[in-house]
């Protein structure tokens, strides 16, 4: 059976800001919400490696990812994670296609057809990144993301800075994903119906500290 | 033109363009060093780096001619090789590398600093090893800074006077546009120093001219993604 563990513990410190996790959760599909400033982003580098937590343990579906005690501290480029920024971050100098394809020599990626498909993006192939909508960068980032064939997802706010008749077209995308490749899900967001519709956990982050954590009883099925 | 001044003038161009191949490797490299990283001791690279900026480059060239000359720590060992180096076309190439380098090393830098880090954290989750990451993003993005910085490098190479007569002179076969104009107008042939004179604007205007429009092109490029 597929381990689904989620291990968070750990303490990151940023100047004078101070992020304290200890949550050991059950899911596939954990959302963290929480103000602007709470450690939402923070979170999601630490376990993509990007911030290196001052100690503390973090260990998604049964690998360790980061541990103080013993030692470990995966480099961000052999954890397996796919993450997709909250500003997207498309590489500028590249076409769709590169940016989609930059992370395919690792691991066994989905089928580059299968996740354009999924995505609809099959006619954006070859533009530059510069005359992309919104929406489209969105999804060229969340396939790149899905072919470096990541063990874990991790998203922040990627409906964020779309506005509301966009990101209904894109939730779907997002739930497609988690249901058709079964790729578990970290989620950041504001928006109370897109946790619903994506997460089965809620975790509620405020000033760097959990405050707590929910389960979402009934997510809608993808 | 006669075939002299062509030759000076070609051989100029040559000498610039190798002495740029010669500090691009080491510029970038530093420029990506003094960009990105602290370490202790930054600070007096920075500077040894900037030196040649300052120093008169007769300095420059006494420097380099104690370190290249046969009983220099550098020219003994090439010596024993059979490489000979100062009084020939090398000795050019090396004064105007070093007397470029600065320049690169600045322009590259502020290539360096103007890529958002996030483009190359991103790459690394995508599985990319940081050699990758820095041939296939942090290099490309920097590239303007870079291409001004060997467009600036090779216009101070061109116009290298000072440390070139101290370690090449101006003999037949080390002349170069800087060292031949001094040389013609010191022995009456002002005519031709007026037309390298003019030679010598021309390429120095489309140089810096192309790295001015390079190094502009800094402020057009794609807005940085910012951190929560």
């Amino acid at each position: 059976m597929t381990d689904t563990s989620v291990i968070l513990d750990f303490a990151v410190r940023r100047g004078s800001f101070r992020l304290d996790i200890h949550e050991q959760l059950q899911s596939s599909a954990v959302a963290i919400v929480g103000p602007s400033g709470a450690g939402k982003t923070t979170v999601l580098d630490a376990i993509a490696g990007l911030r290196r937590p001052a100690r503390g343990k973090i260990v998604v579906h049964g690998r360790t990812l980061f541990d103080s005690d013993s030692g470990i501290d995966i480099p961000p480029a052999g954890r397996r994670v796919g993450y997709v920024p909250q500003d997207v971050v498309l590489f500028p100098h590249m076409n769709v296609d590169r940016n989609i394809l930059y992370g395919t020599g690792r691991g066994e990626p989905p089928l580059f057809e299968r996740v354009l498909e999924l995505l609809e993006i099959g006619s954006l192939a070859g533009r530059p990144i510069d005359g992309l909508s919104g929406g489209e960068r969105q999804r060229v980032a969340l396939a790149r993301a899905l072919m470096s064939g990541p063990d874990l997802l991790l998203l922040d706010e990627p409906l964020a800075a779309v506005d509301v008749a966009l990101r209904g077209r894109i939730l779907p995308f997002i739930e497609r994903v988690r249901g058709e490749l079964g790729t578990p899900v970290i989620y950041v967001s504001h928006a109370a119906d897109e946790i619903r519709r994506i997460a089965d956990h809620v975790v509620v982050l405020e000033s760097g500290r959990v405050l707590r954590v929910e389960s979402v009883s009934a997510p809608t099925p993808a | 033109m006669n075939a002299e001044l062509v030759r000076v003038t070609l051989f100029s161009v040559t000498m610039a363009s190798l002495a740029t191949l010669v500090m691009l490797p080491p510029g970038v490299a530093l420029g990506w060093l003094l960009a990105r990283r602290r370490f202790p001791g930054r600070t007096v690279v920075e500077t040894v780096v900037s030196l040649p900026l300052v120093l008169p480059p007769v300095a420059t060239g006494l420097i380099l001619l104690r370190l290249l000359g046969r009983r220099g720590p550098i020219g003994r060992i090439l010596d024993q090789a059979g490489v000979d180096v100062i009084f020939t076309w090398k000795a050019v190439v090396v004064a105007m590398a070093v007397m470029g380098l600065p320049l690169l090393v600045r322009a590259a830098r502020a290539g360096f600093e103007q890529v958002d880090h996030r483009f190359e954290q991103i790459a690394a989750t995508l599985g990319a090893s940081p050699i990758r990451v820095f041939f296939s993003i942090t290099l490309p993005l920097a590239n303007r800074g870079v291409m001004a910085g060997s467009m600036l490098g090779f216009s101070r190479a061109l116009g290298e006077f000072g440390a070139t007569i101290m370690i090449a002179g101006a003999l037949p076969g080390t002349r170069t546009l800087s060292t031949a104009i001094y040389s013609y107008s010191q022995t009456g042939r002002d005519t031709a120093a007026t037309l390298l004179l003019a030679v010598a604007a021309t390429i120095a205007f489309v140089s810096v001219f192309v790295s001015n429009r390079l190094g502009s092109g800094h402020l057009e490029q794609p807005p940085s993604p910012s951190d929560d």
